[in-house]
């Protein structure tokens, strides 16, 4: 068997909370293979932010292990892209420095900094907005940028936390299809957190299920619908049978962890 | 509509209402005005007596006489010199110390209960130890003017630096910046508008800590002619020389926000 690109075992993990300490990841075992799209849904607070920031290197873990290429990842690095959840352009530079931000960071340099960017903003359809500054721009657009400045440097594995949480649905329609594209294009390897089941099942290969208290993968729902999609598969038979197993492994975590705080409240 | 011009006739004192530079410039000017004329009408009244407060046809002629004497601008001159010199040392040494602590705890750790600490000593208590220490020239003047403002700055600029979101600093690290890269690139930029504000509201309060500096203990100054005017019960120099003050403080506030909108046109808020 091929090594897998992106390989989490074992993965422990606590944070200090009063005097105690909790528990937040528990045993995750978790591999992508290259150019796989991988889901992370869960109730709210189950640990998939702090998982993808295990993975991006930005915070450390207990005990167990994070493989990327077979090697253990120390700190972050430029071979995994991150998107995250708030808003990170930073105001001061437009939208094309922001990306060249990133491409000076990669070491490019003069007339080859201003192409690539330019480049990639046409990949997101923002090349008319690259000499707009953020407070300019619409969240989707932000979001846009955001991915453009993520992809620029050609990372290997894509990292993404709730990156459309903020989007009106028409415009997350428009974003999926646009990270369906990037991601056939690029051949990445994407790690995509949501709180939305039908994004999650539309995206991607595999949909990873987490449990709350503690946090664990509870199921790897494979999503065996063929590519490429188009948008109106969402209502077929296929689509929705898969769409309601995952909302139901969900659910059936939340009641549990309703009827735990009952317990103890 | 009538409904719709009713919420327009009303718009001027509704939330998030807009205002063209042009009638904001109105309607503080038209402030003014107000506030002069019943300063006028009071003394012109005779409600007040001159010696408290004398009318504002006495008091401008005064200042025009002071301005025709040289003995205004020598004055201001002088003051000028002693905020700016006094400002720059706070300013030159809070920044740097400000971006330190609001970034590495540790340094926050040693400095800011210090920092603090002293923040809450009254400056005017200051004043006579200034005055063992540097005498009563211009030393004495910057020292207050710094352990006025140099302490509140120092806080002011650390909070403006931990108010950088955090994952700003985490683009740096996913993209491999080094520390320092990170801190000059990435944190400083972030925190500027915002430092750049407080400097503009500690410059307001150096102009307090100057004055009470030369009312107590000088030989030139705006502060110091106040005092001299009392002496001779001069209320027109008095008053006149609180005016020029607060006109001060208004240009240069004005000026310093001006410059903002200019640095920092990409952080207004859209609306
Ligand atoms: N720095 C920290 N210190 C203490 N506890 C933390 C810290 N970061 C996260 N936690 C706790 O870890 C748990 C998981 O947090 P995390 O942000 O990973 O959840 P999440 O699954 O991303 O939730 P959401 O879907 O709401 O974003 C939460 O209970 C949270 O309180
Ligand atoms: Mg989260």
């Amino acid at each position: 068997m091929t090594q897998p690109k992106l390989s989490v075992s074992g993965l422990t993990k606590t944070f200090a909370r009063g005097s105690e300490r909790i528990r937040v990841l528990d045993g995750i075992d978790l591999e992508i293979p290259e150019n796989e799209f991988v889901s992370l849904v869960g109730t709210s607070g189950c640990g998939k932010s702090t998982l993808l920031s295990i993975v991006a290197g930005l915070e450390d873990h207990d005990t167990g292990s994070v493989l990327v290429d077979g090697q253990p990842v120390e700190g972050p690095g430029r071979d995994r892209g991150v998107v995250f959840q708030s808003y990170t352009l930073f105001p001061w530079l437009t939208a094309r420095q922001n990306v060249e931000f990133a491409l000076r960071a990669a070491g490019l340099k003069g007339a080859d900094l201003r192409d690539r960017a330019l480049e990639h903003l046409a990949l997101v359809g923002l090349e008319r907005f690259a000499d707009a500054h953020p407070n300019q721009l619409s969240g989707g657009m932000k979001q846009r940028v955001a991915i453009a400045r993520a992809l620029s440097y050609r990372p290997k594995i894509l990292l993404m936390d709730e990156p459309f949480g903020a989007l009106d649905a028409l415009t997350r329609h428009h974003m999926q299809e646009l990270l369906t594209r990037v991601w056939e294009r690029h051949r990445l390897t994407v790690l995509f957190i949501t709180h939305d089941v039908e994004e999650a099942v539309y995206l991607s290969d595999r949909v990873a299920v987490m449990s709350n208290q503690p946090g664990r993968i509870k199921e790897i729902v494979p999503i065996t619908i063929d590519r490429p999609r188009p948008y109106d598969i969402t209502s077929t038979p296929e689509f929705m049978a898969l769409h309601r197993r995952v909302l139901a492994s969900i659910r059936e975590e939340s009641i549990r962890i309703a009827q735990m705080d009952d317990a103890i409240g | 509509m009538p409904r719709r011009s009713d919420a327009r006739g009303q718009g001027l004192f509704r939330l998030t209402a807009r205002l063209t530079p042009a009638r904001f410039v109105a309607i503080s000017c038209v402030v003014f005005a107000g506030l002069l004329a019943v300063w006028w009408g009071v003394t012109a009244s005779g409600l007040v007596k001159p010696l408290f407060l004398p009318g504002p046809d006495r008091v401008f002629a005064r200042l025009a006489d002071l301005a025709a004497s040289g003995q205004l601008w020598e004055d201001a001159g002088v003051s000028i010199y002693r905020i700016m010199v006094g400002f720059l040392i706070a300013t030159v040494l809070a920044v740097p110390i400000g971006v330190l602590i609001g970034c590495y705890r540790a340094w926050e750790a040693i400095i800011e209960p210090v920092v603090d600490f002293v923040r809450y000593m009254p400056v005017v208590a200051f004043v006579p130890l200034t005055i063992l220490w540097a005498g009563t020239g211009d030393g004495q003047k910057f020292l207050i003017i710094w352990i006025g403002t140099f302490f509140q700055q120092v806080l002011l600029i650390m909070d403006n630096v931990k108010r950088v979101p955090w994952d700003f600093v985490n683009v740096g690290r996913t993209l491999e910046l080094k520390e320092r890269e990170i801190l000059a690139r990435i944190v400083v930029p972030a925190a500027l508008p915002g430092i750049w504000d407080s400097l503009r509201i500690s410059l307001g309060w150096a102009w307090t800590w100057l004055v009470l500096a030369e009312l107590v203990a000088a030989t030139s100054g705006l502060g110091y002619r106040i005092v001299t005017a009392q002496r001779f019960f001069q209320t027109e120099t008095i008053i006149g020389y609180i005016l020029v003050l607060g006109l001060f403080g208004l240009v240069t506030d004005q000026a310093m926000k001006a410059i903002a909108k200019r640095l920092f046109r990409y952080a207004e808020a859209r609306r």
